[in-house]
């Protein structure tokens, strides 16, 4: 989608929000600014690395680890990487692009993207602290396991 | 002055490497400055709005009454409300934790409060408009389509599996849970 859609979608929501409630918009702004410094520090540490990793792994590198002729291989070290890792989604798409652009291929970076949001395990003892080990552990293994269909399917549509 | 020398401390070495790395290895200086260069033209447009967003949701969304139709016996509306729920909050998984224990002292049936954990996972919507401008709309708009399914068969196959005892237990451990 480009940038000029998504600035008139907020733009329309924004007026709509500042001739229903001024104070409650204000709020939001103010909400927006503390979300985007929060994430600053860590989103420039990342830029900067995906700079330098970039720089170091030509295209031909990148194509034989997560290219689309990596196989299985490719998939399964993609989506693991995804799931042990917890990067937001703010930092993980624009590395992901770069990626993508870098000669990485489609169902390798679903297969990333995807595991990186179902599944957590870092943050594993902190889902068994509120939904016990059971269920912990089934939803990320079964999420895991997902997570390779959706990018299978994803790289489908993708090449449609 | 000394507290934001402190949150970006991290980056502050990162430069430092970068300006060492760049000195260090001229071969790869120029690919280096050139991935820079054009994150640094197109991220920061397309983050403001995005964070404007979350924002306007985090504001409008009305939790409270939301939370009251996700009890069992609830039909669809409860289901669908967990997963508005869920693809309307900000911030990482790990947020949604203590979200969804409170949403079980209020009541909420244990399959709602697992669609609920996977749509705050994986489909939340400004996130998707960054997904699309990142990754493209088809890719974009496939995962999450692909991802809604797998949501509600996980919660399904996690809750039809789960022993109620072990719900029960659940249920009552939230209850000790701030």
């Amino acid at each position: 989608m480009d940038t000029v859609t998504l600035y008139i979608i907020v733009a329309l929501a924004l007026v709509v929000s500042i001739v229903k409630d001024r104070r409650k918009t204000v709020l939001a702004l103010r909400k927006a600014w503390k979300a985007f410094e929060g994430i600053l520090p860590q989103f420039l540490v990342v830029l900067v690395l995906i700079a330098m990793i970039l720089a170091v792994l030509d295209t031909a590198t990148i194509s034989r680890l997560i290219g689309s002729r990596s196989g299985v291989w490719g998939i399964l070290g993609a989506s693991l990487i995804g799931a042990i890792t917890l990067i937001p989604g703010f930092i993980a798409f624009p590395a992901a692009a770069a990626l993508l652009a870098g000669g990485a291929g489609v169902v390798q970076i679903a297969a990333f993207v995807s595991s990186l949001m179902m599944v957590g395990i870092v943050t594993l003892p902190m889902e068994m602290q509120y939904f016990g080990r059971r269920v912990a552990i089934t939803r990320n293994m079964l999420a895991y396991a997902f997570s390779l269909l959706a990018a299978l399917f994803v790289g489908w549509v993708v090449a449609l | 002055m000394s507290k934001l020398v402190k949150r970006y401390r991290v980056f502050i070495i990162m430069a430092i490497i970068l300006g060492i790395f760049l000195a260090a290895f001229p071969q790869w200086r120029h690919g280096a400055l050139d991935t820079l260069g054009y994150q640094a033209m197109t991220v920061p447009f397309v983050l403001p709005p995005i964070f404007i967003l979350l924002g306007l949701l985090d504001v409008w969304v009305p939790r409270e009454s939301m939370t009251r139709y996700m009890g069992t016996g609830s039909g669809l509306r409860g289901p669908i409300l967990a997963f508005l729920l869920g693809s309307f909050a900000a911030g990482p998984l790990y947020g949604a934790f203590p979200v969804a224990s409170v949403l079980m002292k209020k009541g909420a049936s244990f399959i709602n409060i697992m669609i609920f954990i996977g749509a705050w996972s994986t489909t939340k919507i400004p996130m998707l408009l960054f997904e699309m401008s990142s990754l493209g709309v088809r890719f974009a708009l496939s995962r999450l389509a692909i991802d809604i399914v797998g949501i509600v068969v996980i919660a399904f196959a996690i809750s039809m599996t789960l022993p109620s005892r072990e719900v029960e237990r659940l249920y009552a451990e939230a209850e000790h849970i701030d």
